[in-house]
């Protein structure tokens, strides 16, 4: 017998999870300004999250998906895209969703049962949250193939996470995506649970990065608690997305630390030592414990940094609770461009003129 | 002029949009070299290049997925899934994407897409091609669904469907494809697309039908008006949203009406129109509306396709039924 095809999936990791580290840092990364600017981002979605859970618990916000855990994997992706990109993303997206000009008080009305948090004011050609899971995997392989046609320098990014890639709809983005050469970058976040399915029930794949070798596309797995390692990979498949080098597959391991959404208790199926190991490779602290080792950071900054977070979301939410709801009309008046006359009665009907 | 068939003036719709239009790509299964596997897309890659004619991979869900994504990038994907049973798959994209995306955004994003899709029974073919899905499209929300029955308003509807700025899933009917030719001139025109269109006038009964059942419908007309029986045919063409104006009118005028139909009766488009007679022309009716379906069934294979079809007897007892209706 001779072998028909073989491959090998690399790991990409710079910090340790005591933010030691273990490999030559990329370019970008030996700027201490540029990481504290990551830093930041990462506070403030932190802050965010917690703000949002506790307004879901006061009952002033629907089910809300925490990302608590996934800083780091959102943070290197805000950072690393283009401003005209295009971000196709899960519920659970919503730092690099404010990296991209999204606004809190947006994000906030969207979970809040309004509509108008999707119409961003920027970046305006990005996707709304995608709840259907893995169908936006094909949405993007649309996006990326416009821009394929016309030549533009731009690329899609689709974000998904681990029980994402068990679905048709990925498969078939992947393949598309491999067989077109798209400018399309499909990030996985492997955070080990789907609801209460564990990583170990999806897939018997040894990596979900290896899924991109059955489609012929580049797969790569990283340290997702490590915001220099999504940064720099993300970085890496964009350049080549944008020089029309085609797609690339990162699935980025990192933890949930939250309950699937406020409407999930994880603690029905998963155990509390495997949070509490999870806790001690989080991606702000090792982030935090590098720049003070690299006295980029302190104590004053941090302190500064978390009142600066905390009046911004404050402010974002009560401006978010200051919206009154949407007029009546709005259900039928951007259902089509333009209302055909088979609908005027039931608009009527519904806004009582 | 030239004389076409059904599927030749898709074609040349096709043709058309995509030389007015330099946005519009048509993508699906075998639609480029191939020329589809009903000849639907024939000349389309040689003419505008395999970039704008693009032959998928095997995967519905993938057409018109993709299509979405093209559309809110501003293109008009034209796409094409090969028969009607493959179609269902698709259901989840343009249900939870395709007909929301314009309204989940408040107008940020739309989807200007066509999904092209053969539909019906009656042309001998394997299991899943003989499929009437037009009322699952029908309920939902966002879309427009269109049905034509002739190679003029296939010219036209397809050429208003490329051009209208929201997804509509273009119906074709497979029987007809080739029964018949009609002069289609290459004019460019649309036709509206939520106007039923009236084939034949008429003061005794209203027909009312869509997709390939106008063929026997109108026949029916025909062998009436020797008996001296008067009937208005009208082909609904775009069956979301629908024209009951016309239909209204119609039967105001005829006092009865029977809807003639291919796909199942539960919950059908059928029972939709019957159900705005009962509560908007009652007063105007001479009897009850009358539903001319398949029955409740899957679609037989073959050999037993033509009597879960309805045909011209059965469309003349239910005239009858209506007129004698004391």
């Amino acid at each position: 017998m001779t072998t028909a095809a073989s491959f090998q999936i690399e790991y990409l990791q710079f910090l340790d999870p005591q933010g030691k580290v273990v490999n030559s840092l990329p370019e970008f990364a030996t700027d201490a300004a540029k990481l504290v600017e990551l830093y930041r981002a990462m506070v403030l979605m932190r802050t965010y999250d917690a703000k949002a859970i506790a307004l879901q618990r006061t009952g002033q916000l629907g089910t809300y998906a925490s990302m608590l855990g996934k800083e780091a994997v959102e943070a290197g992706i805000g950072a690393a895209m283009a401003k005209d990109d295009v971000f196709l993303c899960t519920y659970r997206e919503n730092g690099v969703q404010i990296m991209r000009g999204v606004t809190i008080q947006e994000l906030l009305l969207y979970w809040g049962g309004d509509e108008r948090g999707s119409d961003f004011a920027v970046p305006r050609k990005d996707f709304p949250v995608c709840i259907t899971i893995a169908s936006q995997c094909l949405h993007a392989a649309g996006v990326a193939y416009a821009m394929k046609l016309r030549k533009q320098k731009r690329a899609a990014v689709c974000m998904i996470g681990d029980g994402a890639t068990s679905k048709g709809d990925f498969y078939e983005g992947l393949n598309a995506a491999g067989t077109w050469q798209l400018p399309l970058v499909f990030f996985i976040t492997n955070n080990q649970w789907a609801i209460s399915v564990p990583r170990t029930t999806q897939s018997a794949a040894q990596t979900l990065a290896q899924k991109a070798i059955a489609a012929g596309v580049a797969g790569v797995q990283i340290d997702g608690n490590d915001v220099i390692a999504v940064h720099h990979a993300v970085t890496e498949a964009l350049a080549k997305a944008h020089a029309g080098g085609g797609p690339t597959v990162i699935e980025a391991v990192t933890y949930r630390l939250a309950d699937h959404t406020t409407a999930d208790d994880a603690s029905r199926y998963r155990p509390p030592e495997q949070v509490a190991d999870a806790w001690k490779r989080e991606p702000i602290l090792r982030l935090r414990n590098y720049l003070s080792e690299a006295a980029a950071w302190d104590k004053a900054r941090e302190e500064t940094l978390l009142k600066q977070c905390n009046e911004q979301v404050q402010a974002a939410a009560q401006a978010y609770i200051d919206t009154p709801p949407p007029p009546l009309e709005q259900m039928f008046d951007h259902l089509y461009a333009t209302l055909p006359a088979a609908y005027f009665a039931q608009r009527a009907a519904i806004i009582g003129k | 002029m030239a004389q076409i068939t059904l599927v030749e003036a898709i074609n040349l719709a096709l043709h058309r949009a995509m030389a007015d239009d330099g946005d519009v790509v048509v993508l699906g299964q075998d639609v480029g070299r191939d020329g589809g596997v009903f000849r639907a897309t024939l000349g389309l890659l040689d003419k505008f290049g395999p970039e704008r004619v693009i032959d998928t991979p095997l995967a519905e869900n993938l057409i018109a997925g993709a299509s979405i994504g093209m559309a809110a990038e501003g293109l008009k994907p034209v796409a094409e899934i090969q028969f009607s049973g493959f179609s269902y798959t698709v259901l989840d994209q343009i249900l939870n994407h395709a007909g929301r995306l314009r309204h989940r955004t408040r107008g940020r994003l739309s989807c200007p897409m066509v999904l092209r899709t053969p539909c019906g029974a009656g042309i001998h073919p394997p299991e899943h091609h003989s499929e009437s899905p037009d009322a699952m499209f029908a309920h939902i929300p966002g879309i427009r669904v269109v049905y034509p029955s002739s190679p003029k308003r296939a010219y036209g509807l397809l050429l208003a469907a490329i051009r209208d700025p929201d997804p509509v899933i273009f119906l074709e009917p497979t029987r007809l494809y080739r029964l018949f030719k009609e002069e289609v001139a290459d004019d460019g025109q649309s036709l509206a697309l939520d106007a039923c269109y009236t084939l034949r006038e008429g003061t005794d009964v209203t027909l009312v039908s869509w997709g390939a059942m106008i063929y026997e419908t109108l026949q029916v007309a025909d062998e009436l008006s020797e008996q001296g029986i008067a009937a208005e045919v009208i082909d609904v063409a775009t069956l979301k949203p629908i024209d009951f104006d016309t239909i209204l009118a119609s039967v105001a005028k005829t006092g009865r009406c029977v809807i003639v139909t291919e796909a199942p009766r539960h919950c059908s488009i059928a029972s939709e129109i019957s159900a705005h007679l009962a509560e908007h022309g009652l007063l105007t009716l001479l009897a009850p509306v009358l539903r001319v379906t398949a029955p409740d069934v899957v679609v037989p294979l073959s050999r037993l396709e033509h009597h879960y079809l309805p045909g011209k007897a059965q469309i003349t007892a239910a005239v009858r039924k209506v007129l004698e209706f004391a």
